[in-house]
């Protein structure tokens, strides 16, 4: 076991990287050194994290808290908790982290703000370990808003262009309306009894009962709307699309692994909360987003889009696989989702970065001229498709086998949806990948594109050979002799395993990839011809299925109507409240100033007058001066 | 100390009202300054009589009554020599002493 303080140097590192970045690194002349901080304080929490987890792994949780500050009877620590869960997040974050930023040397090269942006990176690594490694909710919450802003600065790194302003607006507005609901489950939280948010005292509150349930299922709720904002799920899932506008290597870092996963780990941390009831809202969110985001994938053409909506199907299906009870398979594929997601976004960076376009009918035959681009995509596809062997297999399954034997109502429905999910994936990741790397060029850039640079290329093999073989973590973790459903074992929870649902994912997979191959490399069936049948599913899909009008109206609709109305409110009653204190007392010292004649010798008469009265009144009752003004002894 | 029997000390004590009557009733109805002052100062000397003469008839082995007459006297003659100057001010201010006319300070 590791003494302890050293757990709060994995995410200080970064955090002090940003500190001598922002300090020493954000003049032109002196970028160049900004890689450096940020990669050393990466490589240093990646060797911690797998330090600790290797000391961990196997024994019971571990914790230290200091209390940081009292207000009343609350007293808010700052702690560091290790566990297998958190853990397993701490590597893949900063093993992803690290990768990432390498990639990003290459990249980003030559950009306008080059430091700033290694800046904001260890500044979002840092909050999304610290994030990780809390061991309460108000602390998960303070970095959960920084990670939050994080965000909003990276999508936003391009500033002057206005749809990435604009898009950064949009996330941070979007995401803003979950993270409303954490906060209140922090309020009720501290409006209990015992006043604690630290998760183990929670957990033991919980279980023993001593917080009422309908306020558990309360919060879990409300922690869940949190989770729905981060995790772009539906209805909030409309920002994730549009972060795209940001760099490659930040929506593959942020976009893809780690921030929107956070809501899915919120929910697996804070899952003592989860009630049947709350497992059953987050079960059928995470099944509508699953299928619905696939849907929307299928009709994209930018490619980065393409991945975004993919994101949010799986982490729908995360979500899914945490509702319906299968805690360690939600993980799981939290876990192998990091690696292959970011390798398809890093790819498809790649991409871009020799083509200077987005939209797939830009680019096409590109396989030959960027051979390890080709190959690490497919291989990222084929994990997300959920082909045997890669990584994406395992981890679907799982969740997939837990809806298939889930006792929640409607759980059939859950897996229909899952199904299509698995079908449609499949579908839309091979039509990019057909259109993007086979076939003839389409323009002259894509005719004369070639492979990335070695910085960019290695990440992808390492992320390659990560995708292809952290299924293997279902059969044994490294540093414990179990594997990944076992190591977080919870109570009640069934390790089966089903030929049923594997042949069905199977065979949905293949399904999905012979369509996309059917549809975009052999020409045999015609998208335009189905697009021209059936105009109305098309335009469907084109537009996302009208949620972003939907919003839009809502917004101009009835927050504007709400909003005036209690602008009228304030205007007329709050303000006429204020007004008429002074309209009253302006009309009393209207009527009063009349007492003020100038005349001397009235104040004069006024003062003699109060002076007589105020001697009758203190002296009027004594004889004697009664008898002295009467006349005489 | 011959001749007239001793006054009996209500007659000091009307002359005292009398005194005090006319000094209030120059207050309130003069209107030139410098005789609203004189007022003042008939009041004043009013009380001095008071003093006097309840010193006399009082506990006359004590000093206080005609200690505080005297002091009564410094303290107008100093308050007559501020409210002069204030008059003499107001006069070059508003080129009249007539109390009536000096109004600024109307609501």
């Amino acid at each position: 076991m590791l003494g302890g303080f050293e757990l709060y140097l994995i995410p200080g590192l970064p955090l002090l990287a940003f500190l001598l970045i922002a300090a020493f690194a954000l003049q032109p002349k002196a970028e160049r050194a900004a890689p450096a901080f940020i990669i050393s304080a990466l490589l240093g929490s990646l060797l911690l994290s797998i330090q600790a987890f290797a000391s961990t792994a196997g024994k019971r949780p571990f914790s230290i808290s200091l209390p940081w500050l009292s207000v009343g009877s609350i007293t808010l620590h700052v702690g560091v908790l290790l566990d297998h869960l958190s853990g397993v997040m701490l590597i893949v974050v900063s093993a992803v982290s690290l990768l990432v930023q390498i990639y990003s040397i290459g990249y980003m090269r030559g950009e306008i703000g080059y430091g700033r942006y290694f800046a904001y990176m260890s500044l979002f690594c840092g909050s999304m370990l610290g994030l990780v490694i809390s061991d309460n909710l108000v602390q998960t919450y303070i970095f959960w808003e920084l990670v939050g802003i994080c965000s909003y600065l990276l999508i936003g790194f391009w500033y002057r262009r206005p749809a990435a302003a604009a898009a950064a607006k949009k996330a941070f507005v979007v995401t803003r309306f979950g993270d409303l609901g954490f906060l209140t489950a922090l309020l009720i939280l501290s409006f209990q009894r015992h006043q604690v948010f630290g998760f183990d005292q929670l957990q033991h509150l919980v279980t023993a009962g001593r917080i009422a349930p309908a306020v558990v299922t309360a919060v879990a709720l409300l922690i869940f709307s949190g989770a729905v904002g981060k995790s772009a799920q539906f209805p909030l899932h409309i920002w994730l699309p549009d972060a795209m506008e940001g760099p490659t290597p930040v929506s593959a870092l942020i976009h893809a692994a780690t921030m929107v996963a956070a809501g899915v780990y919120l929910v697996a941390r804070a899952y003592f909360f989860f009630t049947p009831p709350a497992l059953f809202v987050v079960a059928l969110i995470g099944a509508l987003t699953c299928f619905l985001a696939a849907t929307m994938g299928v009709a994209e053409n930018d490619i980065k889009r393409v991945l975004a909506y993919s994101t949010i199907s799986q982490l729908g299906l995360m979500m899914l696989g945490l509702g319906v009870g299968g805690y360690a398979a939600g993980v799981f594929h939290l876990t192998t989702h990091a690696f292959f997601k970011a390798l398809l976004f890093l790819t498809a960076g790649s991409v871009i970065h020799a083509v200077h376009a987005n939209n797939i009918w830009q680019m096409g035959g590109l396989g030959r001229r960027m051979p390890i681009t080709a190959l690490t995509c497919l291989v990222g596809a084929l994990a997300l498709a959920g082909v045997f062997p890669l990584s994406g297999f395992w981890s679907k399954d799982e969740i997939l086998t837990a809806t298939w034997f889930s006792r929640l109502p409607g759980h059939s429905l859950f897996f229909l949806a899952a199904l299509g999910g698995v079908v449609l994936t499949a579908f839309y990741m091979f039509r990019l990948w057909f259109v993007t790397f086979t076939g003839e060029p389409r323009t002259d850039e894509a005719a004369h594109a070639h492979e990335s640079p070695l910085v960019m290329t290695l990440p992808l093999l390492a992320f390659a050979l990560l995708a292809a073989v952290a299924g293997g973590l279902k059969a044994r973790v490294p540093w414990t002799a179990v594997g990944f459903a076992e190591l977080l074992h919870l109570e009640g929870q069934r390790e089966v395993v089903s030929p049923v649902v594997i042949a069905l994912s199977l065979l949905a997979a293949f399904a999905g990839i012979g369509l996309a191959w059917a549809a975009y490399r052999a020409g045999l069936v015609s998208s335009a011809a189905f697009n021209s049948r059936f105009p109305a599913v098309y335009q469907l899909l084109k537009n996302a299925w009208y949620f972003n009008r939907g919003w839009e109206l809502f917004a101009t609709r009835v927050v504007i109507a709400g909003s005036s109305l209690a602008a009228w409110f304030d205007r007329h009653i709050v303000n006429g409240m204020v007004d008429g204190v002074a309209w009253l007392s302006g009309w009393a010292s209207r009527r009063l100033r009349v007492t003020q004649t100038g005349q001397l010798q009235f104040y004069a008469l006024v003062l003699i007058a109060g002076l007589i009265a105020g001697l009758v009144v203190v002296f009027g009752r004594e004889e004697s001066l009664l008898s002295l003004l009467v006349g005489g002894p | 100390m011959t001749g007239l029997p001793p006054l009996p000390i209500h007659g000091y004590l009307t002359v005292s009202a009398l005194l005090f009557a006319i000094g209030l009733f120059g207050v309130f109805v003069k209107r030139n300054a410098i005789a609203v002052l004189l007022g003042v100062e008939l009041m004043l000397n009013a009380a001095n009589l008071n003093f006097v003469a309840f010193w006399r008839y009082g506990g006359a082995a004590r000093m206080e009554g005609q200690v505080f007459a005297v002091v009564v006297i410094t303290v107008a003659a100093a308050e007559v020599a501020i409210a002069l100057a204030i008059v003499l001010n107001i006069y070059r201010r508003f080129k009249t002493v007539n109390v009536d006319q000096i109004n600024l300070m109307k609501g």
